[in-house]
């Protein structure tokens, strides 16, 4: 964009708002679902687009979720100005094999989970304290050796970044975490 | 041929190579013209096409020309241009054409040859990832890895290239699906359920506009290439629109001839080289209604000084393109032709008296009356100026196509050549491409034979294509090359003279080929002119030759296109006379 570095408003009062001085706007977090049919490049098309341009993505999930329709649901977190937020959307629309774009974070259905997995190594008092946060945060141990765990945590990620931040001076070793997944709360599709 | 196929009963199946499934869906779609260049990759299909009638081939030199050409043969016919190519280089000198197709909205289908499906991935000879390549700057592609998928994805590709905002397709095809047997569907019932782009406006924005230009006091049309790519009746509707309000017509360069050039209110070309009354009527406006452009940077100048006191209405077939680059009050989602049509229709419905439009033409013609487009012109050397202003007065009474390169002498045409219909003039706006001319007029000449067909050219963007001269003579293309010979990359040394202080770094021409020499080589005429008093009858000349001409114009070195926003400026902020060098402040030396 060419505006930035002089964006005062003509002289005169404007009746309609075009200077976009997009550096007044507030960057925002949004998560959408994009719903894709499945076929070989998809994935490149949609990523491709962000890197191509200069949009985040902060988190990304790609399954196939319907194999008769070969449906895929490509959930991406992203952050931009509302200005970019809704050019993120139009410019995915114009792929061809993207089908819908369904925003998360505007409708106050969505729901956001990911799932982790965390391991965790030491002995003695550290060891039972990993333990015990660990069932606050009512994660599972799915695996387990006389030195180490590794827990399965699903929740927001908030939750599951304030679990590895617990963990950190417990022996934490390693994290693997799917990125966000997200559906919307009723009965309704999409 | 179309009749053919579709008289056949849906039901019946056909079995076939993958390659006549090629040319057997090129048929059904109508295709008469296609462009390529032979490789190891597509011999297949080049044997399919050797037992074909029906299908004229256009052998080029280089496949970016063939791109080129099917780009201008697209432009001018509304068609999808068609080419032919091999894999790996085949493919990568596509991806120019590919990117500028995608830019200017032009449909065209590409077809690849690839390597064998069991060599994909080995870096075999001639393999290059070409759906990876050409991702990001084509509408769609296709890697076909089943030769029963063949034929729909081809008839998809077509669907694709020419509805919505149209692009360049590429469909890559391996070699062994090419020789692999399948089954040949047609083209009825093809569709791609997730694709599915919005044609028809909202009555209520329809309303919404009429309701601005119930009140409209100094309202403008500004237009775009979206009305050429929406066909003749989108043309024909901004007309009868113009008709019944009065409103002023401003084009972007896509636009030119949608709306005739000879008409009292036609404003002249909009953005960094059009008209002083275009752009001030631009900036001043209290309703802009857009047509089928896109607020490209070349267009708007400073953003945050574009039409500052206006309502905005945008009427566009690709919703990303409505408040992209500037803020509309209402966006309308349509075919051109679909929207102007329906506005027309509610205008018309409206029995409220209009505001009086007189002093805004007053206004208008203040502006007009400054006559931006005055040269000083010189009876000792061409100029630029004068030679495209002859070129247009021998030639307007004929069915002439423009087609140009890019630089000033592009601006030049863009200025001083006037277009009364649509699909006559093709240029390379978006993108930009040096060589797309001479290429593209041989697209051209292949859907209009009998017309005449000028390249309007620069001496440096024609040597990137110049080959393509041995094209048009081979298929018998008689297209006239008029090279704006200033012996300089001139605009580039127009803005090294504006932006960097008259350091003129390798845009000077050096070793220029002697082009009527060139021409001659080639199997063209040649024609040489540096005496004003000689160019009418040299251009005659060159009009009258059966086959293809190259004209070296020679003409002032130092010439400036003008007038100019310079980069960052608004548009009532224009160069009229000369350039003095102080005209591009610290922000706008950062941008292109």
């Amino acid at each position: 964009m060419s505006d930035g570095s002089t964006a005062t408003p003509p002289a005169g009062n404007p009746k309609s708002a075009y200077f976009l001085s997009h550096e007044d706007e507030a960057v925002e977090r949004r998560t959408l679902a994009v719903m894709v049919d499945n076929e070989p490049g998809v994935l490149a098309r949609v990523v491709g687009l962000f890197s191509g341009r200069g949009y985040n993505i902060d988190s990304l999930t790609v399954a196939e979720v319907d194999v008769n329709e070969r449906r895929s649901r490509i959930t991406i977190v992203t952050q931009g100005t509302p200005h970019i937020l809704e050019q993120i959307e139009a410019q995915l629309l114009r792929i061809v094999p993207v089908e819908q774009v369904i925003d998360i974070t505007k409708s106050k259905r969505g729901i956001e989970r990911e799932l982790a997995l965390i391991k965790v190594a030491g002995k003695g008092e550290a060891r039972v304290e990993a333990l015990r946060i660990s069932q606050i945060f009512r994660a599972n141990v799915i695996d387990t050796t006389n030195e180490s765990f590794i827990f399965e945590l699903t929740g927001a990620s908030e939750k599951i970044t304030q679990f590895v931040d617990l963990m950190r001076p417990l022996g934490l070793v390693e994290v693997s975490r799917t990125g966000v997944l997200s559906i919307k709360r009723g009965k309704e599709k999409g | 041929m179309t009749t053919d196929t579709k008289t056949k009963p849906a039901a019946e199946t056909l079995t076939m190579t993958g390659a006549e499934i090629v040319i057997t869906a090129l048929k059904e779609q109508g295709v008469e013209v296609m462009f390529g260049y032979p490789g190891g990759a597509v011999l297949p299909i080049y044997d399919a096409l050797y037992n074909s009638d029906g299908i004229r081939h256009i052998l080029v030199r280089h496949e970016q020309g063939a791109g080129h050409a099917a780009e201008g043969y697209a432009r001018t016919t509304g068609k999808p241009g068609v080419c032919l190519v091999t894999s790996g280089p085949g493919a990568t000198n596509m991806v120019t054409p590919i990117a500028d197709a995608m830019m200017d909205s032009i449909p065209m289908v590409v077809l690849t040859g690839q390597v064998p499906t069991h060599l994909i991935g080995t870096d075999a000879f001639q393999e290059c990832d070409t759906t990876g390549i050409t991702r990001t700057c084509a509408k769609h592609n296709y890697l076909v890895t089943d030769v029963n998928q063949l034929a729909r994805t081809l008839h998809e590709a077509f669907l694709i290239a020419k509805s919505g905002r149209p692009g360049p397709v590429v469909v890559d095809i391996p070699k062994d699906i090419q020789f692999a047997t399948g089954t040949y569907v047609g083209k009825e019932g093809v569709h791609k359920p997730s694709y599915h782009p919005t044609t028809k406006p909202h009555p209520d924005a329809i309303s919404a506009t009429v309701d601005l230009m119930m009140h409209a006091r100094r309202p403008v049309f500004y237009t775009g290439g979206g009305i050429i790519n929406s066909g003749p009746k989108a043309s024909d509707l901004l007309r009868e629109l113009q008709n019944v309000t009065g409103y002023p017509v401003t084009s972007t360069l896509m636009g030119l001839g949608a709306f005739p050039a000879s008409h009292p209110d036609w404003l002249g070309m909009v953005g960094m080289h059009g008209s002083f009354e275009a752009n001030n009527a631009m900036h001043d406006c209290d309703l802009m209604i857009c047509v089928g452009a896109r607020f490209d940077d070349r267009v708007t100048g400073r953003i945050d000084a574009f039409s500052p006191n206006s309502k905005k209405v945008h009427i566009d077939i690709d919703p990303s393109s409505v408040n992209k680059i500037v803020r509309v009050d209402i966006p309308v989602i349509a075919d051109c032709a679909e929207a102007l049509a329906a506005i027309l229709k509610e205008f018309k419905s409206r029995k409220a008296k209009k505001p009086d439009l007189k002093p805004w033409r007053q206004e208008i013609d203040i502006w007009r009356a400054r006559k931006c487009f005055t040269y000083a012109n010189s009876d000792s050397v061409i100029k630029p100026q004068h030679a495209v202003e002859r070129l247009y007065e021998l030639t307007r009474d004929r069915e002439t196509y423009i087609t140009t390169e890019v630089g000033q002498h592009q601006m030049w045409a863009a200025q001083f050549y006037h277009f009364d219909e649509p699909n006559r003039w093709m240029t390379s706006g978006g993108l930009g491409t040096m060589g797309y001319g001479l290429p593209a007029a041989v697209g051209v000449q292949a859907a209009h034979p009998d017309a005449l067909v000028i390249d309007i050219a620069g001496e440096a963007s024609i040597q990137m294509m110049t080959q393509e001269l041995s094209t048009a003579v081979q298929h018998r293309l008689p297209v006239k090359v008029f090279i704006l010979n200033n012996e300089w990359m001139g605009m580039v040394r127009q803005w090294q003279e504006l932006l960097h202080g008259e350091r003129y770094s390798h845009s000077y021409s050096e070793t220029l080929p002697d082009f009527v020499k060139l021409a001659e080589a080639m199997g063209g005429h040649g024609i040489r002119c540096d005496n004003p008093a000689e160019l009418d009858d040299k251009i005659r000349e060159m009009i009258d030759h059966p086959g293809p001409v190259l004209f070296d114009c020679r003409v002032e070195k130092a010439e400036n296109c003008l007038p100019m926003i310079p980069s960052g400026s608004a548009h009532n902020e224009m160069i009229l006379g000369e350039i003095k060098g102080d005209e591009i402040g610290e922000a706008g030396k950062g941008l292109v």
